[in-house]
């Protein structure tokens, strides 16, 4: 009552006010963050290991940073990161990383074939092991007995008995086998490291004998990479203790020469030669000097050099072909890693191998084959991958010349299938590719007894994919291949090559092919449902085509796509796939689209995807396909056609309606929507539009009552309403601000944030303090009283069960204070164009400035009250004293903003009850404190 | 009180040449100064012949031709009898290896019949209480590099049925037919035996070829003398049914210790010989015997 009105203001002066001086800073003015100029650096570094040091000296506008100074210019990172860089060569220890860089990284290490070997070769058969302990042949026996011959002899096999040799372990699955060939490792190791050598050396003996066994024939290529990883630690262990006999005084240099070893270490090296050289079976003997082939880098220069051909040559004298060929490959793969220089040792490998090659059809392989009853194009795919590895020795970094003679060679042997094979996969796809219409012709030579010709079809794809033959024959290469191809029986033959073709076919041609292509393999797959056993590689196709595909209309404009898709049955898998074309579609698709096809299309995925969510899904899984479904929805535009926009959304939240997040959007799409609209008719809706507003507006309040979080809700209802009011609609917004306002009461006092229990008061609050500023240009209902929707608010706040001892409910008093003063204003701080707010609608009449002051009243009052009761409470924390501290000085400015100025005087005796509860306060606060 | 006592070559292959000074050190590690009354060196060379058990019967006769022959025997005296300090101590000391008069120094051999042994022996007398200390240590002797030249010539070989001795039924035999050569028969010890081998065809499929290298000691005098032959090593070279008319390789390193130049003196001789043994599938064993000469140059 005394209160009659709140000062006016004038928004306009006071911004200009409020404008702070403009500050020019000078540049070169010292500034906090600027970082230390440092104009010159000198680093020098230390010749040897560990010796670098670096001086430098800086001059800066500051004094230098403590830190900086410390570390004399360079931080130690980067201080190693350059020792090391410069360094490396001379102090590297890690020999092995040396030797892969001298191969190269182009080239294929041998430890990405084992995992593939051991994962292809296996068996379900029951394997042995002979545990033989192998007499290292008779030299090492003095001779000095004078017991016969025969006595010795059985007293040597006595010993080998005491030993536990000739124990067979009978009926081992692979994975005891493996088990037990691991074991061996281990007991290599612990021998070794017990300094028994001779029994390590025994264990070596006895692993590499084991590969002269082929029975289970179709293990041998896992059995081969199990044991050389044995040969391969004896290797490096020899080799490391060697090299550390010679480290004496200092390490031996990486690049050491003969001369830098001293004659311990040569005796021990020779020695070892020796022993190696009386091992009396020839497996062994071949296998374990290979391993330690390293060494002859301590004796001579030339060493490997002559070794390696002897090697080669000592391999003729193993009579099966498999063995052989793994024997090679062993020998190729330790020639590439200690001297790749050596090639023609390679190279006579493979030369010898293609001699031999008669041996494959040979009686006694049939006969072996028959008794294990083993296939022949099973058996010869064992073959492969010895075959690939020597070829890929071979063929890296060869010249072409060498390629062409090892094709020609090849062809020499009546076009083998196995060799072409070898030869497609390992020499470089570039090669091949040039001569790829040659190869085809040999491929259809070939006899088809043995090796499948849909596997020489896959290796040629497998190249092509990589490299590009001439342009002239690619259709003719395409259609060769693709004759071959559709005619394999076996739909998983069939798909494993047809997978492979896809890549050349969609790397260099258009839809029209593609699409015969899909419609192929369609023809294929569908009999019998066989799809469902080839989800890999039918993903493997879409993944294949969206890598050369990204334009969406001319992907989903190929007939076979869709149908294609439908192939996908199985519910993770289809989804998987939706979610590949969908992680595309949103990274290539640049402009926006209304072209009805990729509409479609993408609609049926996305539905897809949509159609997978149940009660089971993961929340993250379901945060991941809306966000995806979200990007589908961005990028669809229909430019001016509103009304084509809105039905599309209407279409979509009818899709989706099981994810919030794609509603969401929807809203806001639809709302963007209602805005653009907006701007494009200047603000000025004619009929037509602000019935499409109208029809928005009805679409998000529909809509909004169907999610589930209250605080999407709430946000929505505001972000529409003020999206309604921008419009003209001046009900619609009404509706959404009193929607907003009925659903107060159902939030819940805490909301669940990340997983965590939150307290929901200050999500409340902020949401409370944003609508109440957009209170201030709604205006009022005719039919309705004065300031309905700000006293609706005010009722619901003051019903809602907020917590206990919280302040909530005055600090929402205080806020609304200055919406109520800025309403009494003549004009107001902000306003919305066409839109008549509360200002002009009562032009300042005192019956409505009395309504706000009543309020006012009302509300100051019950911010009193609290107020009090704060400072009766007879139990008061520090916290209470600074809660009521806070309101104190916050009611005190808000009554001096309201009040000053206004022409009526302030309410004296609310001053000072203010001042005297100050007091109070402060007393309290000095005994509690 | 323990004491250790170890000679210590100066070279680590304790490979020595007539002429050249043996030299190392002794070395004695003790916690505490060791009373000693005398330490002492002694080199030997010796051949000890031993008859095989089953000519023992027929030779006793010529006992003394297996009485071990004395190549060569020097004796020094380290140290008189005194104190050692405590903690490791390094003698060293220098032998010639000379000998006296016109005896030749064979080279190192371990054989069956024959050792050709050459040892040095560290004697260390103690006190009555505490037991005499004593260590061996054998060194390797390489004779002196023979002055004549060796032209290797290569030695063709064929085996076929018809070429065979010692067979029981010939019409039982398959059909084969191997050829090959060795480069030199004449072979340098330090380096390894080669040749070549091709079967060029076997009716019968092949399980094995080796090769085995054998030692032929001889023990006597004009008067008689005990001839044995007896395996050294046995190398495999083919496996399983190789591939017909390729060749394929022929190498064997000889052994170290176990082979020597070939040696005939009065008292004994040594000499070896390769076998090249095919093994058939159907367990027939076809041996084809080479005598060599070994040299060192």
């Amino acid at each position: 009552f005394y209160l009659e009105r709140s000062r006016g203001r004038n928004y306009e002066a006071e911004l200009q006010r409020c404008h702070p001086e403009v500050a020019l800073v000078e540049f070169g003015d010292y500034h906090p963050l600027k970082p230390i100029m440092v104009t010159d650096t000198k680093t020098r570094r230390g010749a040897r290991k560990g010796s670098t040091s670096s001086s430098s000296s800086s001059s800066s506008s500051v004094p230098p940073d403590p830190l900086s100074s410390m570390l004399d210019g360079t931080d130690p990172l980067s201080m190693f990161a350059a020792a090391s860089a410069s360094e490396t060569p001379a102090m590297s220890h890690s020999r092995r990383e040396k030797e892969e860089e001298a191969v190269g990284p182009d080239f294929e290490p041998w430890s990405s074939k084992r995992g593939e070997i051991l994962a292809r070769f296996t068996t379900t058969e029951k394997l042995s092991i002979v545990t033989a302990v192998v007499s290292v042949g008779k030299a090492p026996s003095p001779g000095s007995s004078a017991v016969s011959e025969k006595v010795r002899t059985r007293l040597e096999e006595l010993d080998d008995l005491e030993e536990g040799s000739q124990r067979e372990l009978l009926n081992l699955s692979q994975q005891d086998y493996a088990n037990r060939i691991e074991e061996l490792n281990q007991s290599l190791k612990e021998a070794w490291a017990s300094d028994q050598k001779v029994k390590a050396l025994k264990i070596v003996i006895q692993c590499s004998k084991l590969l002269s066994d082929t029975s289970v024939i179709q293990f041998y290529p896992s059995k081969f990479v199990l044991i050389t990883d044995i040969l391969d630690t004896f290797g490096r262990l020899v080799y490391d203790r060697i090299w550390t006999m010679c480290s004496d005084p200092r390490p031996l240099p990486d690049s050491f020469t003969v001369e830098d070893v001293n004659d311990t270490a040569k005796e021990t090296c020779l020695n070892w030669f020796f022993k190696i050289a009386s091992i009396r079976e020839l497996l062994p003997r071949l296998y374990v000097e290979a391993a330690i082939l390293k060494c002859n880098r301590f004796l001579n220069k030339s060493g490997i050099q002559e070794t390696l051909p002897r090697l080669t040559a000592m391999i003729r004298g193993i009579g099966d072909p498999l063995v052989a060929a793994y024997a090679r490959a062993y020998l190729c793969r330790v020639g590439m890693e200690v001297a790749p220089h050596l090639k023609d040792s390679l190279n006579r490998n493979f030369f010898d191998l293609l001699g031999t090659f008669r041996q494959i059809s040979g009686e006694s392989v049939r006969n072996q084959l028959v008794l294990q009853r083993v296939e022949v194009p099973e058996y010869l795919t064992l073959y492969s991958p010895a075959i690939s590895w020597i070829l890929q020795c071979i063929a890296y970094r060869a010249p072409e010349p060498l390629l062409t003679e090892m094709m020609e060679r090849c062809k020499k042997l009546g076009n083998n299938a196995l060799l072409l094979n070898s030869v497609m996969r390992a020499f470089r796809p570039e090669f091949v590719a040039i001569r790829a219409t040659d190869f085809i012709g040999m491929i259809k030579d070939c006899d088809e007894a043995g090796f499948p010709k849909h596997l020489l079809f896959g290796s040629l794809g497998r190249s092509l994919a990589c490299a590009d033959p001439p342009e002239s024959e690619r259709l003719t290469i395409l259609n060769e291949a693709w004759k071959v191809v559709t005619k394999v029986r076996s739909p998983q033959d069939y798909i494993n090559c047809a997978e492979i073709w896809v890549e050349f076919t969609c790397r260099h041609f258009t839809k029209r092919e593609v699409n015969t292509v899909l419609a192929d393999i369609i023809k294929h797959m569908t009999p019998d449902r066989a799809f469902e056993d080839a989800y890999p590689q039918l993903q493997s196709v879409i993944r294949k085509i969206l890598t050369y595909f990204h334009d969406f209309s001319v992907l989903f404009s190929m007939e076979r796509f869709l149908p294609f898709l439908d192939m996908f049955q199985k519910d993770s898998v289809r989804v998987e796939v939706c979610r590949s074309i969908m992680e595309v579609f949103i990274k290539h698709q640049v402009e926006l689209t209304r072209d009805p096809v990729i509409l479609n299309a993408m609609l049926h995925i996305c539905k897809t995807m949509h159609d997978s969510v149940n009660a089971l899904t993961l929340e993250d899984e379901k945060r991941s396909l809306a966000l995806l479904i979200i990007g589908f929805i961005r990028m669809v535009s229909f430019g001016r056609d509103f009304e084509q926009q809105l039905s599309f959304c209407v279409e979509a939240r009818a899709t989706f309606c099981n994810l919030e997040p794609v509603l969401v959007q929807l809203i806001h799409t639809v709302n963007q929507l209602a805005m653009e609209t907006r701007r494009v008719m200047g603000g000025n809706h004619s009929r037509k539009t602000a019935a499409f507003v109208r029809a928005c507006a009805a679409y998000s309040f529909i809509t909004i009552p169907s999610l589930s979080s209250i605080f999407s809700r709430l946000s929505l209802y505001l972000l529409s309403g003020q999206v309604a009011l921008a419009n003209q609609c001046l009900s619609q917004a009404d509706a959404f601000l009193k929607a907003a306002v009925s659903i107060l009461p159902e939030v819940p006092r805490s909301i669940s944030v990340e997983g965590k229990l939150r307290s929901s008061e200050s999500f409340l609050l902020d949401f409370i303090n944003n609508f109440l500023a957009t209170l201030l240009v709604v205006p009022d209902h005719p039919e309705h009283g004065v300031l309905y929707l700000v006293r609706g608010l005010l009722n619901m706040v003051q019903d809602y069960t907020w917590e206990d001892n919280s302040d909530a409910k005055v600090r929402v008093y205080i806020s609304a204070l200055p919406l109520l003063a800025a309403m009494s204003q003549e004009t107001y701080l902000y306003s919305i164009p066409k839109v008549d707010s509360n200002e002009t609608l009562y032009g300042g009449d005192p019956k409505f400035l009395s309504e706000i002051n009543k309020l006012c009243e009302t509300l100051i009052g019950q911010i009193l009250d609290h107020l009090k009761a704060l400072g009766r409470d007879e139990v008061r924390t520090n916290a209470d004293v600074q809660r009521f501290c806070f309101f104190f000085l916050m009611i005190r400015s808000v009554l001096q903003k309201v009040s000053r100025g206004s022409p009526c005087s302030p309410a004296p005796e609310h001053q000072s009850l203010v001042y005297k509860l100050g007091k109070n306060i402060c007393a309290s606060h000095i005994r509690f404190v | 009180m323990s004491v250790t006592l170890d000679i210590r070559l100066k070279r680590a292959n304790k490979v020595y040449h007539e002429g050249e000074a043996v030299t190392g050190v002794i070395v004695l590690v003790c916690k505490e100064p060791l009373q000693h009354h005398g330490i002492s060196l002694s080199m030997e060379g010796l051949v000890n012949l031993q008859l095989s058990s089953k000519s023992v019967g027929v030779f006793e006769a010529f006992y003394n031709s297996v009485k071990p022959i004395q190549l060569i025997s020097s004796n020094i005296e380290v140290a008189k009898a005194g104190k050692i300090p405590g903690g490791k101590t390094e003698i060293p000391f220098e032998f010639p290896l000379q000998t006296k008069g016109n005896k030749v120094l064979y080279e190192t051999y371990h054989g069956v019949f024959v050792n050709i042994q050459y040892t040095l022996r560290c004697d260390m007398k103690r006190s009555l209480l505490a037991k005499d200390l004593s260590r061996n240590c054998e060194f390797i002797v390489h004779c002196q590099p023979q002055k004549a030249k060796v032209a290797p010539t290569p030695v063709n070989f064929t085996i076929t049925p018809d070429t065979l001795q010692n067979i029981r039924e010939r019409s039982a035999l398959p059909k084969f037919l191997i050829r090959g050569h060795l480069d030199a028969t004449n072979c340098v010890i330090s380096q390894p035996l080669t040749g070549e081998l091709v079967v060029e065809n076997s009716d019968v499929p092949i399980k094995s070829i080796e090769l085995q290298l054998v030692r032929v000691e001889t023990c006597g005098c004009a008067e008689g003398y005990a001839r044995d032959a007896t395996e050294i090593q046995n190398i495999q070279i083919a496996e399983g049914d190789i591939c017909h008319g390729l060749s394929i390789p022929i190498y064997m390193v000889f052994p170290r210790l176990f082979t020597c130049p070939t040696l005939e003196t009065t008292n004994f001789k040594v000499e070896f010989e390769v076998n090249i043994v095919i093994v058939l599938h159907d367990d027939h064993l076809i041996t084809e015997n080479f005598p060599l000469k070994l040299c060192r140059v």
